[in-house]
C-alpha cells in the first residue's frame, strides 16, 4: 500500500515509540492515524499495519473491531459525536442528539448522502463539567446550546463549500 | 519434588502438588467444579465464571480455574451462593443462546445442555429479543452458528496454541463479540476440525456430520486411522453401516483428542461410488465382474499351474495392510509360491537405523516422547503437514515444558515458529545443517532426533554417529509414510529380509526390479499401485490385484479382488514409532473382503491351507509374536485399545543398503495416496488455498 | 477552553499553575518550581521517596484508591527485567474530566511525576496511554515532551546526573475498559482491551511482562508537590487516611459546574453549594453520583453532612472513585438515568466474561422496555436481582461498576419505577428504535467481511 509521505513518517515515528521487538504496540495508534487520513480502516490499511507490526491481518481485524473509534466503513468528512452520557443527559444532550438527527435526516453512525457529515451518539467524552458536549472530529465543543449546534452544523456545510 | 499442599474442599482433606489449579485438585478428589472456558492444556481464561467457588477469607467467590491451591485453603463448592452463581451464569448464557436443541447437531452431547440440566434453572426469565446472526460456512468442514456460541474461546486457543495455525480470532466487542476466520469469510487452515471438536456447544459444526444423525443413534468404534504413519486413534461414529463421524473425544490412545483432517473426516473413501464391490476377471481383454468363487478358483488354478512350472512370482505388499496381512502375504510368497521377490514401497530407512542402533536400548522414540523430550531435532520434514500428530506433540511440549526445538530443513516449517534454532539447508545437505548446530546440541540434556527420507543410508549412519557422540540419551524416529509402513518392514515384506529383520539367503527382486524385469511370470499386488505411470516389462505376466479401487495396476490385472478397507477389518498396525495398535471393524461394505480373508481363501483353493494356517488375525498375530523380534507385546494392552511399542531386533542386520529405493510420497495434510484421491472431503479442501 | 475560575474554597496544589498565562509551556513551568521536585528526588534514595509517598497518604486517583506509596513499594525494583512507567490517561469514567485539565494546563507536572517514578523504579521508559478522543491532549503532551527533551529534562544522562528517562504518548482508540489497568496494558501491547488474569499485578508483570508502575494522571501529577512539600505536610492538607487534595469534577444540575481542587474531607454539600454555585434553577437536590458513574448513587439525605473522602464514602457504601461528582435535581427521571448508565456499560463491556456481557445486555434491554412503557412489577424485582447476579462474579470490576449504581437506584428510588408502571412513561424518544439501530451499527461495525483476505506469502 502506498502511504502519503506524512502518514509514512507518522508510522515510522509511531513505530519508534516502542522497543525494537515490541512493534505490535504501535498497532492501535497506526490504525487511528491511518484512519484519520484514509477516512476509515480499509482492508489495505489492515494488511499494511499487520505487515509493519509483524502480525496476521486477522489479529489487526480483531483489534480494529474492538475499538469504537475505529471504523471499517467511511464516516462523514465531519464526524459529529454527541455525548448523551449522564452529565450530558442531565443538561440536554439527548435534545441535541434529536435535533441533529432531525436536521441532518440521519441516525446513529449514518452519514449524509453527500458524505459530508455523519452522526454518532457517543459515550462520555470527558467533558462532563462543561456539558452538554459534542466533538466534531477531534474538536471539543462545550456547553452546546441548540442554537450553537445549529450554528456548528451550518458552519460545517459552509466550510465544505468554501474548500 | 516439593511437598504437596494440603487443603480442604467441601470438608474433605485433600492434597495436591503445589501449583495445581483448584479445579484440578478438586477433580482429583472426585469433586466436580463445572467449567466452560477452562480446558486442560490451553491458556487460562477465567472468562465463563462457571467455576466460581467460595474460598475462606476471600472477599468474593474465586474462579477455581485460575486459582492455584495453597496450604490450608478452605474451599466450598456446594453452598447456596455457589449454586446460585452457577444458576445465574447459565441463565445469562441462555439469554442469547437459541433454544434450537431439537435441530442442533450437538443435542445429546452438549456441555451447555448438560450444565443446564445439572446446575440450571427450570425456566428462563428472559423475554427480550435475541441477537440473531446468520450461520456461516467457513470451509467444507467448518460451519459457524454465532448465536449458539458461548464465547469460551476454546476454538481460538486450540487453533492457535494447539495447532500453531491461529486461523480463528475474536472480533467486535461485548455482546457482539464473535469468533471470526482468518480470511474474512472463510478459513485458510489445516481443516483439522479441532475447533469443531472442542466446541462445547453446537456453534462450530462439521460439514460432514451436520444434520446426519443424533449422537445416540450412532455406534462408536475406536480404531486406528488408516492414513499417515502416526497411528492416531479415531472413534468412528457409525450408523446403518456408514461412517458419519470421526473424533477421539474420549482422549484415549496416543493422540489424546488430536486428529487431523484425515483422521477426523478422511473416512469417506469407504463409500465412494467407484469402490470395487465384486471381483473382476479379464475376459477377452476386458475386466468383467465375476463371483467370488469363480475368481478365487480361477486365480488358485493359475497360481498352482505357474507354481508347478517354477514360475517367477513377484509380490507387492502394502503400507496400508495390517501386520497380519503382510505377514501372511510374505509367508504365502515364500512358503507357497517359492519366491523372495516380495517388496513394498519403502518410505524411510528403518532398516539402516535399526542396524546402526544395534546394541543400544531405549533409543527408539515413542509418540509420547515428542511431548516429553527436553529437546527435539527435526530434520527434513515439514511435520505439521506430513506428520501432524508428532507436530502437535512438539507444540504441546514447547507450550507446557518449553522444549528446545531445532529444525534443519530445506523449506520454512511450522516448527520454526517455536524453534530454539532453525537452520535452512539445501535439500540433501541436511547432515551439514546438523553439524552446524552440533555445538549447541552438546549443551542439551536429552534429544529426540526425527528425520525423513532425506537422511538414509550412509548419511543416516553418520547421523547416528553424531547422536552417539552427544553426552546424553538420544532417541530416534525414522519417519515413514502410511499407517503400517513400519509394520511392513518388520513383517519382512522385503526381498532381502524375512520377518523380524532376519536376512534372507537368496534375496529376490525389489518392486522396481519386478516392474522392469521381463522374466516375471506373475505379479500379485495387494493394496499397492506399483504399475501406475510405469511401463511394465513382463507383458505376459499373470497379474492379480487386491484393492479398494480400480487403480492403474488393477486396470492391467487379470484378476481383481475387492478388498475391505482398514475401517472394515481387524488386525494390528505399527506406527512410525513402532507402536502396535489394533484395528476394529466399524462397517462392512457389501461385496468386499479383508485382504487376509482373500489370501486365506486362495490358500484353501490351492490346497495349502494347512501350510498357511488360519486366516484369522488373532491367530496370525500369535505367529507373528513367535517369529518377529519385538512383537511379543502384552495382548491386553492391544485389546483394550492401547499402544505397545515393539522392541525390535537388537543386533546387526547384515543386508546391503538401498537408499535409492527409499522414497517418501511426502503426502501433505490433504493427500493420502490412493485413498486420498477417493476422499471427497480431502479433494474438496484441496480446492481451497493451502496453509502456508 | 474548559477552565473555570478558581474558587476561594479550593486548595490548589496540583492545579496551582492552571490559571497562569501559557501554563502548558516549559517556560511557565520553570518559573513556578518546575522540575524542582525531580532535582530534589535525584538527591534522595528511592526508598526515601517511597517513604514520603507513604507518609503523604496519597491514594490512587484513578478510582480504586489504592495507597500509592504501597503500590510503588510493590514493584520489584531489583528485578533484572526492564521496568516501565505507565500513565493511565484513559479517563473515561462518566462524570470525570480532570486528567484532561492536568494535561492541558500543566503537562510538565505530569512528566515530572513520571520521571520521579522512573528514578525510583530504575525505569528508562514511560508511556502515557491517552484515550483516543483526547487527540488535542496527545498533541499538547507531545509538545511538552519535545520541550523537555530539548531542555535536557528527558533523554539520556540528564544534566549529567546519570539519570536517563524517555517518555512517549500512546493513543487509545475508544474503549472505556482500557482504563482498567490490565486491559490498558493489553491494549498498549496492540491487542484487544481484555483484562488480564490477576495476579500477577502490573507492578510485577505489566507492560511486556515486565514490572510496570501504573498510575492515574492525577496520581503522578501529585507526586512532585508531595516531594517538594514533604509527605507529612501533604497528608495534613486532608484528613487521616485520606491525605491531601483531590480534583473534583462537578457536573449536572448545578450553577457552576467545573473542576475544583479540594482537600479530602471537604463537605459534599459545600461542594455543591459553594463550588458548584448551588442547584440550578433553585431546584431541590435529589441524588448525587459521588465519584463517577460506577459509584452507588446517594440520596440527598445521605449527602447531608457527608464529607468527600475515602472512608466517609465507604461508610455510606459508595466510593470517592475518580472524583466525578454528578448532581441530580428533583426533576431527574431516575429510571432513565438507570437506563443510560446501563447503556454505557453494555456498550463498553469487553465481552470476555458471561455475567458482564450478558448481564449488561439483558439489563439494558429490560430497562429500555421499562422506559418505553412495557415494564411490569416483576421487572422491578428482576432489575435488582440481575444486577446482584453480576456483582462480584465478573472477571474485572466493570461488571461491578454496572451493577452497583443499578442496585443503588433500584433500592433507593424504587418508587420511581412504581410510578412508571402507574402513570406510564413519557418517553421523549424511542429507545427501542435507537437500540435497534445501535445493534445494527455494531453488528455492522465489525462485519466479518471487513477482515481482508490474508495475503498468501
Ligand atoms: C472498568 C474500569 C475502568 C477504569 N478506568 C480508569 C480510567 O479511565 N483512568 C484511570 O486512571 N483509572 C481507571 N481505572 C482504574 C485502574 O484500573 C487503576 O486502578 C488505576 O489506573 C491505577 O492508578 P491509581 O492507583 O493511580 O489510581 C479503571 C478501572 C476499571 C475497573
Ligand atoms: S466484567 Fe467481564 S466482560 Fe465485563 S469488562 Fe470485565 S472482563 Fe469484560
Ligand atoms: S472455567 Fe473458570 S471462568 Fe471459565
Amino acid at each position: 500500500m502506498q502511504l502519503s509521505p506524512q502518514l509514512e513518517s507518522k508510522f515510522e515515528s509511531l513505530l519508534s515509540n516502542y522497543p525494537e521487538d515490541k512493534k505490535r504496540s504501535a498497532m492501535i495508534p497506526m490504525l487511528i492515524y491511518g484512519q484519520d487520513e484514509l477516512g476509515s480502516v480499509t482492508p489495505e490499511l489492515i494488511v499494511e499495519v499487520a505487515a509493519r507490526v509483524g502480525v496476521q491481518p486477522l489479529q489487526v481485524s480483531e483489534v480494529m473491531s474492538y475499538y469504537s473509534m475505529l471504523h471499517p466503513k467511511p464516516l462523514g468528512k465531519f464526524h459529529v459525536q454527541i455525548c448523551t452520557n449522564v452529565s450530558c443527559l442531565l443538561t440536554g444532550g439527548e435534545d441535541l442528539w434529536d435535533q441533529a438527527c432531525h436536521k441532518l435526516g440521519i441516525g446513529h453512525k449514518q452519514a449524509t448522502a453527500d458524505g459530508l457529515i455523519s452522526l454518532e451518539e457517543v459515550e462520555c467524552i470527558g467533558a462532563c463539567s462543561w456539558a452538554p458536549a459534542i466533538q466534531i472530529n477531534y474538536d471539543f465543543h462545550h456547553e452546546v446550546t441548540p442554537a450553537r449546534l445549529e450554528e456548528l452544523i451550518n458552519g460545517l456545510t459552509e466550510k465544505a463549500h468554501a474548500v | 519434588m516439593p511437598d504437596p499442599v494440603k487443603l480442604t474442599v467441601d470438608g474433605q482433606q485433600i492434597t495436591a502438588e503445589p501449583g495445581t489449579l483448584l479445579i484440578n485438585a478438586a477433580k482429583q478428589a472426585g469433586i466436580e467444579i463445572p467449567a466452560f472456558c477452562y480446558y486442560e492444556g490451553y491458556s487460562l481464561q477465567a472468562a465463563c465464571r462457571m467455576c466460581l467457588v467460595e474460598v475462606e477469607k476471600a472477599p468474593k467467590m474465586m474462579a477455581a480455574c485460575t486459582l492455584p491451591v495453597a496450604e490450608g485453603m478452605i474451599v466450598r463448592t456446594q453452598t447456596a451462593q455457589v449454586a446460585a452463581a452457577r444458576k445465574s451464569t447459565l441463565e445469562f448464557l441462555l439469554t442469547n443462546h437459541p433454544l434450537d436443541c431439537p435441530v442442533c447437531d450437538k443435542g445429546g452431547e452438549c456441555e451447555l445442555q448438560d450444565m443446564v440440566f445439572r446446575y440450571g434453572a427450570g425456566e428462563s426469565r428472559y423475554t427480550e429479543t435475541k441477537l440473531h446472526v446468520d450461520e456461516k460456512q467457513w470451509s467444507p468442514v467448518v460451519f459457524f452458528d454465532a448465536p449458539r456460541c458461548i464465547l469460551c474461546f476454546r476454538c481460538v486457543r486450540v487453533c492457535n496454541e494447539g495447532m500453531g495455525v491461529g486461523a480463528l480470532g475474536v472480533i467486535n466487542r461485548g455482546a457482539f463479540s464473535e469468533i471470526a476466520p482468518n480470511m474474512g469469510d472463510h478459513l485458510n487452515c489445516d481443516e483439522c476440525g479441532m475447533c469443531v471438536d472442542i466446541c462445547p456447544v453446537g456453534a462450530l459444526t462439521s460439514g460432514i456430520y451436520r444434520y446426519k444423525t443424533r449422537p445416540w443413534e450412532m455406534e462408536h468404534v475406536s480404531t486406528i486411522c488408516t492414513h499417515c504413519s502416526n497411528g492416531c486413534k479415531t472413534t468412528l461414529g457409525v450408523r446403518n453401516d456408514h461412517i458419519i463421524r470421526g473424533n477421539n473425544r474420549d482422549r484415549s490412545g496416543i493422540n489424546g483428542e488430536f486428529l487431523c483432517i484425515k483422521g477426523r473426516y478422511g473416512f469417506d473413501f469407504t463409500d465412494h461410488p467407484e469402490r470395487l464391490q465384486a471381483p473382476l476377471i479379464r475376459r477377452n481383454g476386458k475386466l468383467e465382474p465375476a463371483s467370488w468363487s469363480e475368481a478365487l478358483a480361477f486365480t488358485a488354478k493359475r497360481f498352482s499351474e505357474l507354481k508347478a512350472n517354477n514360475a517367477l512370482f513377484g509380490i507387492v505388499g502394502s503400507a496400508h495392510l495390517t501386520n497380519e496381512e503382510n505377514f501372511y502375504l510374505q509367508k504365502f510368497g515364500r512358503q507357497v509360491l517359492n519366491t523372495n521377490s516380495i517388496d513394498h514401497q519403502r518410505s524411510g530407512d528403518v532398516v539402516t537405523l535399526l542396524d546402526a542402533l544395534s546394541g543400544t536400548t531405549g533409543t527408539l522414540a515413542k509418540v509420547e516422547d515428542f511431548y516429553n523430550s527436553k529437546a527435539i531435532l527435526v530434520i527434513g520434514a515439514d511435520l505439521a503437514l506430513e506428520q501432524p500428530l508428532l507436530s502437535f506433540q512438539i507444540r504441546a511440549n514447547f507450550r507446557h515444558r518449553n522444549a528446545h526445538v531445532f529444525t534443519v530443513t530445506a523449506k520454512e516449517v511450522r516448527e520454526d515458529k517455536i524453534s530454539f534454532r532453525s537452520v535452512r539447508v539445501q535439500h540433501g545437505e541436511e547432515l551439514a545443517g546438523v553439524e552446524e548446530i552440533h555445538a549447541q546440541l552438546l549443551t542439551e540434556q536429552e534429544l529426540l532426533i526425527v528425520f525423513d527420507d532425506s537422511v538414509k543410508g550412509a548419511s543416516l549412519r553418520r547421523l547416528v554417529e553424531i547422536g552417539s557422540s552427544l553426552p546424553y540419551a538420544v532417541k530416534y524416529c525414522c519417519l515413514v509414510d502410511y499407517s503400517n509402513s513400519r509394520g511392513a518392514v518388520d513383517m519382512g515384506v522385503l526381498p532381502d529380509l524375512l520377518p523380524g529383520h532376519k536376512p534372507s539367503e537368496t534375496p529376490g527382486l525389489t518392486v522396481e526390479a519386478m516392474v522392469t524385469s521381463a522374466s516375471l511370470d506373475a505379479l500379485w499386488i495387494v493394496g499397492a499401485d506399483p504399475l501406475a505411470g510405469a511401463p511394465f516389462a513382463a507383458e505376459k505376466a499373470f497379474i492379480v490385484v487386491q484393492d479398494l479401487f480400480l487403480t492403474e495396476s488393477a486396470k492391467r490385472a487379470d484378476v481383481v479382488f475387492p478388498s475391505a478397507s482398514a475401517y472394515e477389518k481387524s488386525g494390528t498396525v505399527t506406527n512410525v514409532c513402532g507402536e502396535i495398535q489394533q484395528l476394529k471393524p466399524a462397517i462392512r461394505t457389501m461385496g468386499t473382503k479383508p485382504d487376509l480373508e482373500i489370501m486365506g481363501l486362495l490358500a484353501r483353493e490351492m490346497g495349502v491351507a494347512a501350510t498357511m494356517g488360519q486366516w484369522v488375525s488373532s491367530k496370525v498375530f500369535a505367529e507373528i509374536q513367535s517369529q518377529v523380534a519385538g512383537y511379543a507385546v502384552p495382548l491386553p494392552i492391544l485389546s483394550t485399545g492401547g499402544a505397545a511399542q515393539s522392541m525390535p531386533v537388537n543386533g546387526r542386520i547384515p543386508v546391503a543398503e538401498h537408499p535409492e529405493l527409499i522414497r517418501s510420497a511426502h503426502d501433505n495434510l490433504f493427500t493420502s495416496g490412493t485413498l486420498g484421491r477417493y476422499s471427497r472431503i480431502l479433494n474438496s479442501v484441496l480446492e481451497n488455498p493451502r496453509p502456508q | 477552553m474548559p477552565y473555570n475560575e478558581p474558587h476561594p474554597a479550593e486548595t490548589r496544589i496540583i492545579s496551582k499553575r492552571f490559571g497562569l498565562p501559557n501554563s502548558a509551556s516549559l517556560e511557565t513551568f520553570m518559573a513556578n518550581e518546575g522540575y524542582a521536585a525531580i532535582k530534589k528526588a535525584l538527591g534522595m534514595t528511592p526508598d526515601a521517596i517511597i517513604d514520603e509517598l507513604k507518609a503523604s497518604n496519597l491514594r490512587g486517583r484513578g478510582g480504586a484508591g489504592f495507597p500509592t506509596g504501597l503500590k510503588w513499594s510493590f514493584v520489584p525494583r531489583t528485578s533484572p527485567k526492564a521496568k516501565y512507567i505507565m500513565v493511565n490517561a484513559d479517563e473515561s469514567e462518566p462524570g470525570t474530566c480532570k486528567d484532561r485539565l492536568l494535561m492541558e494546563f500543566d503537562p510538565h507536572q505530569l512528566l515530572e511525576g513520571m520521571m520521579i517514578g522512573g528514578y525510583v523504579m530504575g525505569a528508562k521508559y514511560g508511556w502515557i496511554y491517552i484515550r483516543g478522543e483526547y487527540r488535542y491532549l496527545i498533541d499538547i503532551m507531545d509538545r511538552a515532551i519535545a520541550e523537555a527533551y530539548s531542555a535536557d529534562y528527558l533523554g539520556d544522562n540528564l544534566h549529567g546526573t546519570g539519570f536517563s528517562f524517555h517518555i512517549r504518548t500512546h493513543s487509545g482508540a475508544g474503549a472505556y475498559e482500557c482504563g482498567e489497568e490490565s486491559a490498558l496494558l493489553e491494549s498498549f501491547e496492540g491487542k484487544r482491551g481484555i483484562p488480564r488474569i490477576r495476579p500477577p499485578f502490573p507492578a510485577v508483570s505489566g507492560a511486556y511482562q515486565s514490572p510496570t508502575l501504573l498510575n492515574n494522571v492525577e496520581t503522578f501529577a501529585t507526586v512532585p508537590a508531595i516531594l517538594l512539600m514533604g509527605g507529612a505536610e501533604y497528608a495534613a492538607l486532608g484528613i487521616p487516611k485520606s491525605g491531601g487534595t483531590k480534583l473534583l469534577c462537578i457536573s449536572g444540575h448545578v450553577n457552576k459546574p467545573g473542576v475544583y481542587e479540594v482537600p479530602l474531607g471537604f463537605p459534599m454539600m459545600r461542594a455543591i453549594e459553594e463550588l458548584g454555585g448551588g442547584m440550578r434553577n433553585g431546584k431541590k437536590l435529589k441524588a448525587v453520583v459521588p465519584g463517577g458513574s460506577s459509584c452507588p448513587m446517594l440520596t440527598a439525605a445521605e449527602c447531608d453532612g457527608l464529607t468527600l473522602d475515602y472512608d466517609a464514602l465507604a461508610k455510606v457504601k459508595s466510593m470517592l472513585g475518580s472524583g466525578g461528582m454528578i448532581v441530580l435535581d428533583e426533576d431527574t427521571d431516575m429510571v432513565r438515568v438507570a437506563l443510560r448508565i446501563m447503556r454505557f456499560y453494555q456498550h463498553e463491556s469487553c465481552g470476555w466474561c458471561i455475567p458482564c456481557r450478558e448481564g449488561t445486555t439483558w439489563l439494558k434491554k429490560l430497562l429500555t422496555r421499562f422506559v418505553e412503557g412495557a415494564g411490569t412489577q416483576s421487572d422491578i424485582v428482576m432489575i435488582g436481582d440481575l444486577a446482584k447476579n453480576m456483582l462480584g462474579r465478573t472477571f474485572c470490576p466493570l461488571g461491578d461498576a454496572a451493577a452497583m449504581p443499578t442496585i443503588s437506584i433500584i433500592e433507593k428510588f424504587r418508587g420511581e419505577f412504581e410510578d412508571y408502571l402507574a402513570h406510564g412513561p413519557k418517553p421523549r424518544r424511542s429507545y427501542v428504535r435507537e437500540e435497534t439501530l445501535r445493534e445494527e451499527a455494531l453488528a455492522w461495525h465489525g462485519q466479518a467481511a471487513a477482515i481482508p483476505a490474508q495475503p498468501t506469502v
